[in-house]
């Protein structure tokens, strides 16, 4: 029945694959020519600050609407220090989550904390603004930040990062709460690839007298390391472009700061408060570029990450 | 001849039904006016029937769409220059006001009874008044127990008509925020925190302590935030009331200014609180969609007729009266249709 089916398909309609295939493809265009247009209408829009400024617009610490002076290192560094942060506790914290669940974890609680990291990723970012601002920034800023000032303040040279006053708002309380956002993204990739390596190889490994971290570390992250730099890119895309969460907890203020604990910008909470009250060509268009700094920075990490993939791949002919 | 009469009269009719049953209008910009403008807009749809559909997109947004006529009317918080008015061939109308407060968060001292002057707050902002013990500050507030703190000012961040009309008072009254910081809807802030929205500035000043910040009076009323007293033009001690904003837009002389746009902030007057203001409307002079533009004008009419109890509600403050004549005449002898007729 299904056999004299599929042949009459092919025989009555041999142009359904062809129709097909062009249909996916046209799909994949508009995709390419979205992200081009995007890219266009970026440049043309800020053409105004490009042509007055220059390159000088991203070294540039000046933001001042009233005088139209305008310049986003303040919010380039903002969103390049709340990432890094937000990377520096995510990812160990996701690799250590992601091991567990797939090699240690009983396999009756896997499912219901896999469950829950999923359903994590799934909370939407004003939420995690709306709990970071009144849950975890009074608690932050009564126990802990004191704590952090006290100790790591009086460090010498490294000490500038976290000196100042404990006010729970500024850079730091941002990475935070960026980091417990994208934790469950990089977990989610991680546990996914970590679980498609073949029982034999980690019970070869185990067979030879490994310990578990020696499994990890040798078999499990060579083998799915490619995935595991994903789910970080990932994570990092997310705290790059995060808006809402960021904005309640920074502080916005459009000041450059040592301080992890001052309150600082970051490029997409300055466009999220600043652009429906931009009143002026000049402010207008330095929000657009703005934006169009954000895509290039997202475009050169990802670039980043594929040249690292690259290298790896080249490491590994090289080993054999 | 009969005919050509009967088929205008016929016309006519159902000209005068499609009036009738007359095109929604829209409109869009600040969204400081936005909860007033959509309770007149409910109101209105149910008593004649036409709807009224407003996208509080910010000012900026507002006076865009309105230049590019893809809007039967703009909003702005801050009143539009003459000159520009001129070029882009607009009108500009006050359509409701409110008040700036400042508020604080300082430990045993209770709401109300702190008092500053602006040319202080612009000292704070400005980052050269840094404690609340202050001798400026003690000066002002005999008996106040004022703690050796030091002062965080809190600003909002987003740009918004509340940033404008408070630096628009700091730059009436203190030289140096005229010089190195100016007004606008976002200014260049020299010390301090920015939280989005008046609630991002509310939770700011609840956070820390020893802060201050400034909200819209009805934010600050209804979320009951300990507010200061001002010191006035005429040096009288004045709290933020309904009161002492119609107080503040009494005197004010709205043809002094192209377009009636008159920013209330440090107005005369004993009882007059010093940081008011109104937002505008912006319509084209030149009504290319004629039944558009009149609804426009039907909507406003019927708004500053019947709306000023629901603008109390709302802790807005109507435009007084003898405000409300100037404005129609300027409808009356600015706006036309096309051919050149009057459209209200």
């Amino acid at each position: 029945m299904s056999d004299t089916q599929g042949s009459r398909r092919l025989r009555s309609a041999p142009w359904a694959d062809k129709a097909f295939e062009w249909l996916t493809r046209i799909f994949a265009f508009v995709v390419f020519s979205l992200l081009l247009a995007i890219l266009v209408s970026l440049v043309i829009g800020s053409q105004l600050t490009l042509e007055k400024y220059g390159f000088s617009f991203i070294w540039s610490a000046d933001w001042d609407p009233v005088r139209e002076k305008f310049g986003a290192l303040v919010p380039i560094y903002g969103t390049v220090v709340t990432s890094l942060i937000a990377m520096l506790i995510g990812v160990p914290v996701s690799f250590g989550i992601a091991i567990f669940l797939t090699e240690l974890s009983p396999s009756w609680l896997k499912r219901p904390l896999g469950t829950a990291i999923e359903l994590l990723a799934a909370i939407p970012s004003i939420i995690y603004g709306m709990w970071g601002l009144f849950v975890f920034v009074p608690l932050f800023q009564a126990h802990l930040q004191p704590a952090i000032i006290d100790s790591l303040g009086n460090v010498p040279f490294f000490g500038a990062l976290f000196a100042g006053p404990p006010i729970g708002i500024g850079m730091l309380t941002a990475g935070l709460i960026l980091s417990i956002m994208v934790i469950p993204f990089i977990t989610a990739v991680m546990r996914d690839v970590f679980e498609i390596v073949p029982p034999m190889l980690k019970e070869s490994a185990y067979g030879l007298g490994a310990t578990t971290w020696e499994v990890v570390w040798r078999v499990v992250l060579p083998y799915t390391k490619v995935g595991v730099i994903g789910g970080i890119m990932l994570g990092l895309g997310r705290a790059l472009g995060e808006t809402m969460a960021v904005t309640f907890v920074i502080g916005n203020a459009h000041r450059l700061a040592v301080s992890l604990n001052a309150p600082g910008n970051s490029i997409a909470s300055a466009l999220a408060n600043e652009f429906t009250e931009a009143v002026g060509d000049v402010y207008y268009s330095a929000l657009i570029e703005l934006g169009l700094i954000l895509f290039l920075i997202t475009t050169v990490v990802l670039g980043l990450s594929k040249l690292l993939l690259l290298r790896l791949a080249r490491h590994e002919g090289a080993q054999a | 001849m009969k005919l050509k009469s009967l088929f205008g009269s016929l016309l006519a009719g159902a000209m005068s039904v499609g009036a009738a049953h007359a095109v929604d209008i829209t409109g869009a910009g600040a969204t400081f006016p936005y909860p007033i403008y959509a309770k007149w807009a409910d109101a209105y749809k149910k008593a004649t029937g036409v709807g009224m559909n407003y996208q509080s997109i910010g000012s900026g947004g507002g006076i865009k769409q309105i230049t590019a006529k893809t809007v039967d009317f703009g909003a702005s918080d801050a009143p539009m220059k003459g000159e520009d008015l001129e070029k882009n061939g607009l009108i500009q109308f006050p359509a409701i006001m409110g008040g700036v407060v400042p508020v604080y968060n300082l430990k045993g001292v209770k709401s109300g009874e702190l008092k500053l002057t602006g040319a202080l707050i612009a000292d704070i902002y400005l980052g050269k008044t840094k404690m609340w013990n202050d001798p400026a500050i003690a000066k002002l507030n005999p008996g106040v127990a004022l703690p050796n703190q030091a002062v965080s000012a809190v600003n909002r961040s987003d740009g918004s008509g509340t940033t404008f009309l408070f630096t628009n008072y700091l730059s009436k009254v203190s030289p140096e925020w005229k010089a190195t910081i100016g007004e606008g809807t976002a200014v260049k802030w020299s010390t301090g925190v920015g939280g989005k929205g008046n609630e991002g500035v509310a939770n700011y000043v609840a956070r820390i302590d020893g802060s201050i910040g400034y909200v819209e009076y009805a934010y600050a009323k209804q979320n009951k935030l300990s507010y200061a007293q001002m010191i006035n033009k005429d040096g009288q001690v004045v709290a933020p009331s309904d009161d002492s904003f119609k107080a503040a837009a009494a005197g004010a002389d709205w043809n002094s200014v192209p377009g009636m746009g008159v920013v209330l902030t440090d107005q005369p007057g004993k009882a007059s609180w010093p940081m008011t203001g109104a937002s505008f409307i912006l319509i084209h002079k030149r009504q290319e969609k004629p039944e558009n533009g009149k609804e426009v004008l039907r909507f406003f009419e019927w708004a500053f007729k019947n709306g000023a109890r629901m603008a109390d509600e709302l802790d807005y403050v109507p435009i007084p009266d003898a405000v409300i004549k100037l404005i129609q005449s300027a409808w009356r002898s600015q706006i036309k249709d096309p051919a050149g007729k009057t459209l209200y």
